[in-house]
C-alpha cells in the first residue's frame, strides 16, 4: 500500500518508491534513482513526476528540478519507445562510431535528440557508456549492444521494430 | 556482450573468477568466495589494515592513492556513522574495466566492501554504478539479496555480532559523479558537484560521516589481499606498486579487451603482444594511456612500465588503466577537439576555470578544425589550459587541461600544418554533428 494516495505510478512502482526511501540514513538520498526509475515508467520526467517525488521525499519541487537538470540521462520530453544511443567518444570514435551514428540518422531519418514521427525510436548521440574494449558500441534501451558494424545495427533495429528487442529498464 | 580476452602473460588474480558463472552466489561460494570476509572477522580490523599496507596495493580508480593507508585514516572513534562507499560510476573514456567485474564477479565487490567496513568500523556499505549500467545493477542487486538471503548480510554477519548492510545505488548519468565528494552529493540526492577538501571523506564524509571511498576494482581486490597475504600479493607488482591490475586496451589495436597485467608491466608490450599490435598491420603514432584525461604518449616514449610511478615519470599518469591507441590515419587536431568537447560537456560548471577554460578551448579548436584558425589560437590553447590546471575544486579542470596541454605541446606541428591547410589524418566528424551533440 502506497503512502501517497492517487500515485501516478504502477502499483509495483509505487511500492517500489515507498521501499526505497526506508533504504537511506536520509530520504533524499533516494532521489536520483528515483527520477530515473520514474522516467522508466512514464517515459520521461513529467511535471506530475516532479510533484509526486517531491512529495514522497518531502522537497520542494524545485529540489526536485535542481538535480533533474544536471543528470544527462533524465529528460523532461518524451523520447522514443525504443531510445537508441550511440557513443562517439574517443575509444569508439576510433573505431566507426561516427559512422554508425550517421547511419542510424540517415536509417531512422531523425537527428540528435529527436523522436521518429511514429514514436518507435528515439537516437541520442552520448558520451563513453564505459564498452570500449568492444567498440563501436550502443545502447538500446539500457541494453548493450557492441562491436558494431552498419549491417548489425540494421538488424538491431529491425529486432526492436519488430517488438523483439531486449529492454533491460 | 563483452567478450573476454586471455593472454599467456596475464597474472588472474582479480579475474580469476571471470567467465565461471561467479555471479550464481554458490558458484562464488565454490571459489574460495566469502572466505576471505571470515578471515577478516577472525583477525580484527588492525589485521586487514596492516595486510592492505602491506600490499602495496593503490587505488584503481585513477588517483593510485595507497589503500591500507586511505583506509587507516578512519577515526577509531566517531559519533556518526561510518560508511564504505563503492566507486562504480566508471565513465572515463577508455574504461570499461569496472564494467567486467559488476559482471563476471559481482560477490567480490560485496565482500570487498564487508572487508573495508571491519577494517573501518562500519556498518553501512553502499554500492553505486553508473546509470548506464542498469543490466549490472541487476546483477550487483540480485548478488546482493542472495547475500543476504545465505545470511552473510544483514545482522550478526558469520556469527560475529556485527551488523552489515549493503544498499546497491543507480547514478543518472554524469561524468563529474565519478569524482568522490560529488559522487557523495549524488548519493545524497543532489547536483553532483564537487565539495571543498579539507575536510576530507575520511573524517568528513557521506551524510557528514567518517567514510571509506574506493574504486570498485580497488575493493575487490581486497577479498584476493586477505586469502593470498599482502606481501605475496605486493610480489606480483613492481616498486611500490603491489599487485595486478585490469587494463582497458581499446582503439587501433588487433586485440582489444580488458587484460590483467602485473603492475609496471611494459606498456609496448601490452600494445603490441597482448593486444596484438597495431589494427591492420598500420603504424602508431599515439597513446592515451590512463583514460582520456592522460597525456599522450609519442610511439617512442612508450617503452615505459605500466605504474603509477614510471608512468609520472615518463611524463603522464597510469590512470584508469583504460589504455587508447591511436594508429598513423588519426587527426590528432580532431582527436583534441573530441577530447575537450566531453569534457566541457561534463564540467559541472561550479568552477570557472573548468567551465570558461574548456567552454573557450572547444570553441578555438573548433574554428581551427573547421579551417578558420590562425597560428595564435595554438598559442591561446595551451594559455587556457595551463591556467586550469589546479584551479579547481576537483580533478575535473586538470582532467581537461592535462591531455589538451599534451596534444597541443607534442603535436605543436600538426596543429600548426593544419591551420595552413596541411591536414595529417583523416577526419571522421562532421561540423553539424558538434553542434549537435555537445
Amino acid at each position: 500500500m502506497s503512502t501517497i494516495t492517487n500515485s501516478i505510478f504502477s502499483p509495483e512502482t509505487a511500492a517500489r518508491f515507498d521501499r526505497l526511501v526506508t533504504l537511506y540514513p536520509v530520504k533524499r538520498s533516494a532521489l536520483v534513482p528515483m527520477l530515473l526509475y520514474a522516467q522508466d515508467e512514464v517515459g520521461y520526467v513529467s511535471d506530475a513526476v516532479v510533484t509526486e517525488i517531491a512529495e514522497r521525499l518531502d522537497l520542494l519541487e524545485l529540489d526536485v528540478r535542481n538535480v533533474l537538470s544536471y543528470y544527462s540521462m533524465l529528460r523532461t520530453k518524451p523520447a522514443g519507445k525504443y531510445n537508441v544511443q550511440v557513443c562517439t567518444n574517443i575509444s569508439c570514435m576510433l573505431r566507426g562510431g561516427y559512422e554508425i551514428l550517421d547511419h542510424c540518422k540517415h536509417k531512422l531519418g531523425i537527428g540528435h535528440k529527436e523522436v521518429t514521427a511514429d514514436k518507435v525510436f528515439s537516437l541520442e548521440e552520448v558520451e563513453c557508456i564505459g564498452a570500449c574494449c568492444w567498440a563501436p558500441a550502443m545502447q538500446v534501451n539500457y541494453d548493450f549492444h557492441d562491436n558494431l558494424t552498419t549491417v548489425k545495427v540494421d538488424e538491431i533495429l529491425a529486432t526492436y521494430r519488430a517488438g523483439q528487442g531486449k529492454d533491460v529498464k | 556482450m563483452p567478450t573476454l580476452v586471455s593472454h599467456p602473460d596475464e597474472v588472474k588474480v582479480i579475474s580469476r573468477r571471470f567467465g565461471q558463472g561467479a555471479a550464481d552466489i554458490d558458484k562464488y561460494i565454490e571459489l574460495d568466495g566469502y572466505k576471505a570476509v571470515q578471515k577478516a572477522i577472525a583477525e580484527g580490523p588492525d589485521w586487514i589494515i596492516n595486510t592492505m599496507k602491506a600490499s602495496g596495493l593503490r587505488g584503481r580508480g585513477g588517483a593510485g592513492f595507497p589503500t591500507g593507508m586511505k583506509w587507516s585514516f578512519v577515526p577509531k572513534q566517531s559519533e556518526k556513522p561510518k560508511y564504505v562507499l563503492v566507486n562504480g560510476d566508471e565513465s572515463e573514456p577508455g574504461t570499461c574495466k569496472d564494467h567486467v567485474i559488476f559482471l563476471h564477479d559481482p560477490h567480490a565487490v560485496i565482500e570487498g566492501t564487508m572487508i573495508a567496513g571491519l577494517a573501518i568500523g562500519s556498518k553501512m556499505g553502499f554500492i553505486y554504478l553508473r546509470g548506464e549500467y542498469r543490466y549490472l545493477l541487476k546483477i550487483m542487486e540480485k548478488a546482493v539479496a542472495d547475500a543476504y538471503a545465505k545470511g552473510f548480510l544483514g545482522k550478526n554477519i558469520f556469527g560475529s555480532g556485527i551488523d552489515f548492510d549493503i544498499v546497491t545505488q543507480s547514478g543518472a548519468g554524469a561524468y563529474e559523479v565519478g569524482e568522490e565528494s560529488a559522487l557523495m552529493e549524488s548519493l545524497e540526492g543532489k547536483r553532483g558537484v564537487p565539495r571543498i577538501k579539507p575536510p576530507f571523506p575520511a573524517v568528513v564524509g557521506l551524510y557528514g560521516g567518517p567514510t571509506v571511498i574506493n574504486n570498485a576494482e580497488t575493493i575487490a581486490s581486497a577479498p584476493h589481499i586477505l586469502l593470498m597475504g599482502g606481501e605475496e600479493y605486493a610480489k606480483i607488482g613492481s616498486e611500490r606498486n603491489g599487485g595486478t591490475r585490469l587494463f582497458g586496451i581499446s582503439g587501433h589495436v588487433e586485440r582489444p579487451g580488458v587484460y590483467e597485467l602485473p603492475m609496471g608491466y611494459n606498456l609496448k608490450k601490452a600494445i603490441y603482444d597482448v593486444a596484438g599490435g597495431i589494427k591492420d598491420g598500420k603504424k602508431l603514432k599515439a597513446v592515451v594511456p590512463g583514460g582520456s584525461s592522460c597525456p599522450v604518449l609519442l610511439p617512442e616514449e612508450i617503452d615505459v612500465g605500466l605504474d603509477f610511478d614510471q608512468m609520472g615519470k615518463a611524463g603522464t599518469m597510469l590512470g584508469s588503466g583504460g589504455i587508447v591507441v591511436l594508429d598513423e590515419t588519426v587527426s590528432i587536431v580532431e582527436f583534441a577537439l573530441r577530447t575537450i568537447a566531453f569534457y566541457q560537456h561534463e564540467s559541472c560548471g561550479w568552477c570557472i576555470p573548468c567551465r570558461e577554460g574548456t567552454d573557450w578551448i572547444k570553441k578555438t579548436l573548433t574554428r581551427v578544425y573547421n579551417g578558420g584558425g590562425s597560428k595564435k589560437d595554438v598559442a591561446n590553447v595551451q594559455y587556457l589550459a595551463e591556467n586550469m590546471m589546479g584551479r579547481t575544486f576537483c580533478p575535473l579542470g586538470d582532467a581537461a587541461a592535462m591531455p589538451t596541454l599534451g596534444f597541443v605541446k607534442k603535436f605543436r606541428k600538426e596543429f600548426e600544418d593544419y591551420i595552413e591547410g596541411h591536414k595529417a589524418g583523416t577526419p571522421i566528424i562532421t561540423v553539424e554533428q558538434l553542434v549537435g551533440a555537445h
